[in-house]
């Protein structure tokens, strides 16, 4: 499995080339190097604290100072760029950069406290280590420490020891350059200097985690961790984040059986060096509210079964229904998907099974099928970094694949012109200086048909991107408008989904009408192959079921087994259809690892392992795989692909490989197709609802997702839940301090907010504390709801 | 024996009473020089600045005419003019007079400037703490645009300008210029990174010219009167006039312009010398981040050139001098107490550094200083010199060895005995009677 681009090889600029001498080794680079890094690239390790590659220098904390032949004073390598010829000494051979570098590492102590011992940095501390590498071996600091009171909360989630702190700006340039959240500043000036943040300004970023990561000392520390453990107990793992699609590579710490903490690891060609707070702390989940035992439903009651007793009850269930579907949630990894995809259309042989249990259409069905399963990768976080124009279309990165907004926001940042075609600019919009082309909700395909000349001419240039997200599922005819949008400016179309599994699920063929690899069901060549692979005669030759009519044909009895697999009713905007499909389901075979809505209504549970107890892949938005090791060597939680696999042999039936080596295989093996594709969805744009207020909503990043639960410093920092609309619509509404927002089911009160909304549009979460909108009110996006003022 | 004469230029008219007002300027010839340079090509007043000679009096002594010369021209972004009127180092007390008793040599020089250099807009960053020379040059600014010198099309010649007076905030760090160009633009006044250099990405991130006020105060002269007539004053590498300010244990502190190359024993003369007869113990020619001197140094000429070679700067051209009264122990400590107070805490040497001196200090000054720490306190100095961010750190570092250098017993003194029992503090201040001395 590897990435097939090759967009961005004709891009690469001539570099010109110099040569320079560190400590008497001459290396040949590209003019405007730092001297810091070329004395990297020869193994030189020059002692540093501001530097940080991913920000722009600062040259504030003189650790690096080196000597340079020919300038009277010592220079930063940090800032100082390599030109011909240059002759550096470092502290291996210069007397003077020694001294200097030994001179700033007794200063950074004089007012460093005597912390270490319990001090959560100490162990992975680069001012222990540089301290023993370039410091002395005595301080002849005799006077009285600067103090402060310790600690003071940043936000609800970072916590800062003020003397601990040694003004490199680290944090203050990632919240400024990288996350474009300039809350955390540095204040007062001389030895008080310290950083800090506005009153009544919380340093509410969604990226806060990573300073804690990239300061250089334990000066800022998380809540769910401080004091947790010392570094050198911890046994590392590295993972990939199963939280959204944005496919972050991650380092779990545990310790006795506990993930500690999780921390962003490097990954240049995905996360760089960062990640988001969910991905960072919403952890706690893994170990609450676990399904443990097998469970089998006895006279309406579940009750604990053996694994034999369960799989014989669920593989009789399964025998007896003549009709089946299967549902996975989102979050599956590829090799599990491929496990159901395979159980689907082997064991059960149907094509009835989708992993959108979430607002879809067969619309959507219709795009995924053609345009994206199985397609060679085409944009990718580099791809996306140079190119000169990225359109938007239901899609707020910064929610919904944060780490995409981070790379846009470095794209913008170079240049790079940003557009979102929907209802609000949102403040992730403003913080890539994007432009927001209006539109209704529903009135996309519309604005698209007609998008500006210009916008249209931009989109033509070469590495133009769209990117559309999962909720072009609720707009009729959106997906539609986008194809037609992208085939005519040949702007690369490239789709991201909100969660981790679901571009996996995708290619592991999870989707009626989809085979694994893109492979459309109703080619017959595509069938015969995967047939063949799977060790079977034939495959169900007609598309299944799928999405809402899937549980409709559920909920009117034509379905009589469902398979489930970390499926949450929540997730459905119209519950009562998916409670119902579950409810006339025949016989339900659950497998989740947490009790939940489906666990109540299923005839058997099966636990099923989490991230941490199991190997596997997601992949992400790019159709990057990103693999990832067990963290937990001897968890005993099986995969959902062996309990698949087990299920299989107590109905008789080989479905291969359950194993994850074994499955990746299988899955290599048939590789992507390369034949003709599905056909493109052809729908018309859909009527824009009536009403004087449309719901514009999405789900915010730190929001009521049950993946969060048991993480309350976390969910401190999400953003205010508000109903958020323009002045003149608040004005309208004769400003009050909040509203009570009515749809069908209910009613939420939440404060108004303005903001840069369209007018006769009300932007709400979706599924935050006080406002979960398809359980509270009953619309989706579009639809209208009446607002009142509250009392 | 004083040789060379006063020479009252920028000063000459300081007593008539209405000289801060454009009526009272003009009446002394004012506003001519603007008059010839718009009648001049920028280039050559460029020209005629850099064959002048004239260097900054900010501290650096930069040649004026060359910084000019770095703008790009024709690179099709706004051009910026910041007169640097942050006047706060210790001992710097003639910017704020210039602007109180003539403030509009300084506008008339900020309109030739901007001209020269092609800005449409000029700043006068003011010390927040002087409200009254803030009131003056507002005032002046006021004045010269109801008379169509500021404005659109300046004595129509088709140049246009537009001048804000900015009051800092109280942060000596903002005279820094890169440090000043933060503080206007609305942040935290903290030296830039540099390059790029003020001159290609300055105020805004577009071309700025940094100049202190008596630069700038002194281009209208230039102007009127050319550069020969300028070049008569001072020496060749350092040609002109400079407006001395004298402070400390003189009989009469205050004001004095003289060609460059006078002698501080001269400027001591006129300045009635040393109160009750009294010797110079040392002196600082140039405010406190130039090296302290001592009364053998009296004849040195004061410009750039020599005041290099004997181990010091010219600095802002402000003497302080101090009599046989004085603690240097105490002097110093004072100084450094500044340093540390005003440190920006950007950089790790100077935030640190300067807590770390001062503390050491604190302790000599009350006779509890070791002899080890006497040394060690040289070391981190060294520590500081050369390897801050930017200047406020080398002169942080710079009073301590200059006094030991000439002071090395009093300082080894001060590990039994403190500063106010070597001196009796009471006869070092300036209002003591004879006869506590
Ligand atoms: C800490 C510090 C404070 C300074 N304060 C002033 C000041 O108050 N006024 C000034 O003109 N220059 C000051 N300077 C010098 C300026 O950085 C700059 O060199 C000067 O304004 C340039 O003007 P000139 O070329 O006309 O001398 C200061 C420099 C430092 C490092
Ligand atoms: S808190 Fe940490 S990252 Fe921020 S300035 Fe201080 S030491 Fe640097
Ligand atoms: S951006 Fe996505 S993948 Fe990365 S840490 Fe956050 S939730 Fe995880
Ligand atoms: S030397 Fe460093 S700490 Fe001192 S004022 Fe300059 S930048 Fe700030
Ligand atoms: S690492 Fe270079 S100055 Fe801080």
């Amino acid at each position: 499995m590897t990435i097939t681009s090759d967009a961005g090889s004709d891009l690469t600029p001539q570099v010109e080339m110099v040569t320079v001498v560190v400590d008497g080794v001459a290396i040949e680079i590209p003019k405007g190097t730092l001297v810091i890094r070329a004395a990297e690239l020869l193994g030189i390790e020059i002692p540093r604290f501001c530097d940080h590659p991913l920000l722009e220098p600062v040259a504030a904390c003189r650790m690096c100072l080196v000597d340079i032949e020919g300038v009277p004073k010592p220079q930063p390598a940090c800032a100082q760029v390599v030109s011909e010829g240059m002759q550096v000494r470092t502290q291996l051979t210069s007397p003077v950069a020694r001294d200097a570098q030994e001179g700033v590492m007794e200063f950074l102590l004089l007012n460093h406290p005597l912390d270490c011992p319990v001090c959560d940095k100490g162990g992975e501390c680069p001012l222990q280590n540089q301290a023993m590498t370039a410091g002395r071996p005595e301080s002849r600091f005799d006077e009285v420490k600067r103090t402060f009171p310790k600690p003071i909360n940043v936000s609800a989630q970072i916590l800062l020891d003020r003397e601990r702190c040694v003004s490199c700006a680290r944090c203050t340039r990632f919240a400024e350059q990288i996350a474009g959240d300039p809350m955390l500043e540095l204040l007062e000036r001389g030895a008080n200097q310290q950083v800090g943040t506005a009153v009544d300004q919380p340093f509410d970023s969604y990226f806060s985690g990573n300073t804690v990561q990239i300061c250089p000392v334990g000066a800022l520390t998380s809540a769910a961790y401080r004091f947790r453990s010392r570094p050198f107990d911890l046994v590392s793992v590295p993972t990939t984040c199963e939280h959204c699609a944005s496919g972050c590579s991650l380092r779990t710490d545990h310790r006795r059986g506990t993930v500690t903490r999780r921390l962003a690891w490097d990954e240049p060609a995905v996360n760089e060096e960062w990640n988001c707070d969910k991905g960072r702390f919403a952890f706690t989940y893994q170990e609450q509210g676990r399904v443990t035992t097998p469970l089998i439903r006895e006279d309406g009651q579940l009750r604990v079964a053996s694994w034999p007793e369960a799989l014989d009850f669920a593989a009789r269930g399964l025998s007896a229904a003549s009709s089946h579907g299967v549902l996975v949630g989102g979050r599956s990894t590829v090799e599990d998907s491929y496990a159901y995809a395979r159980f689907a259309r082997v064991a059960l042989k149907t094509d009835n099974i989708d992993f959108r249990v979430r607002d879809s259409s067969d619309e959507e069905a219709q795009f995924l099928r053609s345009a994206v399963a199985g397609t060679a990768v085409r944009t990718t976080y580099e791809t996306l970094e140079q190119a000169p124009v990225v359109l938007l279309i239901a899609f707020e990165p910064e929610d919904e694949s944060p780490i995409v907004f981070l790379r846009l926001r470095k794209a913008a940042r170079g240049g790079t012109r940003v557009y979102a075609v929907g209802p609000v600019a949102t403040r992730g919009l403003a913080k890539l200086s994007g432009t927001l082309i209006p539109a209704k909700p529903g009135a996309e395909p519309a604005v698209l048909a007609e998008l500006a000349e210009q916008v249209r001419a931009e989109l033509q240039a070469p590495g133009a991107v769209i990117m559309v997200g999962e909720r072009i599922a609720g707009i009729q005819g959106g997906a539609t408008a986008v194809l037609q949008l992208a085939q005519a400016t040949g702007a690369a179309l490239t789709w991201v989904p909100r969660r981790a599994g679901e571009r996996g699920a995708l290619d592991a063929g999870a989707l009626a009408g989809l085979l694994p690899g893109g492979r459309p069901l109703t080619e017959d060549s595509a069938r015969a192959a995967v047939a063949a692979a799977w060790g079977v005669d034939s495959l169900p030759a007609t598309v299944g079921l799928a999405g809402a009519e899937l549980l409709a044909a559920a909920r009117d009895g034509a379905i009589g087994a469902l398979i489930t697999g970390g499926v949450e009713l929540g997730d459905l905007a119209d519950q009562s259809l998916g409670r119902a499909g579950l409810e006339a389901a025949g016989f339900v075979v659950a497998l989740e690892n947490h009790h939940s809505a489906i666990t109540e209504l299923a005839d058997v549970v099966f636990p099923v392992a989490v991230v941490t107890e199991k190997a596997g892949t997601f992949m992400n938005w790019e159709g990057r795989p990103r693999p990832f090791a067990q963290t937990f060597k001897d968890a005993l939680v099986m995969s959902d692909a062996v309990v698949l696999g087990m299920l299989a042999k107590a109905m008789n039936i080989a479905v291969g490989a359950s194993d994850v080596a074994g499955i990746r295989q299988e899955l290599g093996a048939l590789g992507a197709w390369t034949g003709p594709r599905a056909e493109r969805p052809n729908v018309p744009a859909g009527p824009v609802a009536e009403g004087a207020h449309l719901v514009a909503t999405w789900r915010a990043l730190i929001d009521n997702g049950v993946m969060q639960e048991g993480e309350p410093y976390l969910a401190a920092t999400a953003h205010l839940v508000a109903a958020t609309v323009s002045a003149t619509t608040a004005g309208a509404l004769g400003n009050p301090e909040s509203v009570t927002v009515t749809g069908p089911l209910g009613s939420v009160t939440v404060p108004l907010e303005i903001g840069a909304v369209i007018d006769g549009v009300v932007c709400l979460p979706l599924n935050s504390p006080g406002c979960v909108l398809y359980r509270d009110l009953g619309v989706r996006s579009g639809q209208a709801v009446t607002i009142k003022g509250a009392l | 024996m004083i040789t060379t004469g006063l020479t009252p230029i920028i000063t000459e008219h300081w007593d008539k009473p209405d000289l801060y007002t454009i009526e009272g300027y003009r009446r002394v010839g004012g506003y001519q020089g603007l008059a010839t340079a718009m009648k001049m090509d920028p280039d050559a007043i460029i020209g005629q600045i850099k064959d002048s000679g004239l260097r900054g009096r900010g501290g650096a002594g930069f040649p004026t005419g060359m910084k000019w010369g770095f703008v790009p021209q024709n690179d099709g972004k706004p051009h910026y003019l910041v007169v640097n009127a942050d006047e706060s180092e210790p001992g710097a007390c003639k910017d704020i007079p210039i602007m109180l008793a003539n403030p509009h040599a300084l506008v008339e020089g900020v309109i030739i400037t901007s001209y020269a250099i092609r800005a449409s807009h000029a700043f006068i960053y003011i010390r927040g703490e002087v409200p009254h020379a803030i009131r003056k040059v507002a005032n002046a600014v006021a004045e010269a645009r109801a008379a169509g010198l500021i404005g659109d099309n300046i004595l129509g010649s088709g140049f246009s300008l537009d001048v804000v007076v900015h009051s800092g905030a109280g942060a000596y760090i903002c005279g820094e210029e890169t440090a000043l160009l933060d503080s206007l633009e609305g942040y935290r006044g903290q030296p830039r990174l540099k390059p790029p250099f003020p001159a290609v990405a300055g105020l805004y991130a577009s071309p700025t010219v940094i100049n202190n006020v008596e630069t700038i105060a002194n281009i209208p002269y230039i102007l009127d009167r050319g550069v020969p007539w300028f070049r008569q004053f001072g020496t060749e590498k350092s040609p002109g006039f400079k407006v001395f300010a004298i402070s400390g244990h003189v009989v009469h502190p205050g004001i004095y312009e003289a060609p460059l190359g006078i002698t501080m024993r001269e400027l001591l003369e006129y300045a009635g010398g040393i109160r009750g007869g009294g010797e110079v113990k040392f002196w600082l020619p140039g405010g406190s981040s130039v090296p302290m001197l001592t009364a053998e140094h009296l004849d040195i000429p004061l410009t750039y050139e020599d005041m290099a070679a004997a181990g010091t700067m010219l600095g802002t051209g402000t003497p302080m001098l101090f009599d046989n009264t004085v603690s240097v122990v105490k002097a110093v400590t004072r100084w450094l107490d500044f340093y540390k107070h005003e440190s920006c805490g950007k950089c790790t040497p100077c935030r640190e550094g300067t807590y770390w001196i001062t503390g050491v200090l604190e302790k000599f000054e009350h006779g509890r200083g070791t002899a080890a720490e006497v040394d060690t306190l040289v070391n981190l100095c060294s520590q500081i010199a050369g390897r801050s961010f930017c200047a406020l750190g080398d002169a942080a570092a710079t009073p301590y060895p200059a006094a030991l250098k000439y002071f090395r017993a009093e300082f080894e003194a001060a590990t039994s005995t403190s500063a106010d029992e070597q001196f009796n503090p009471v006869a070092s201040y300036v209002f003591a009677e004879a006869a506590t001395r």
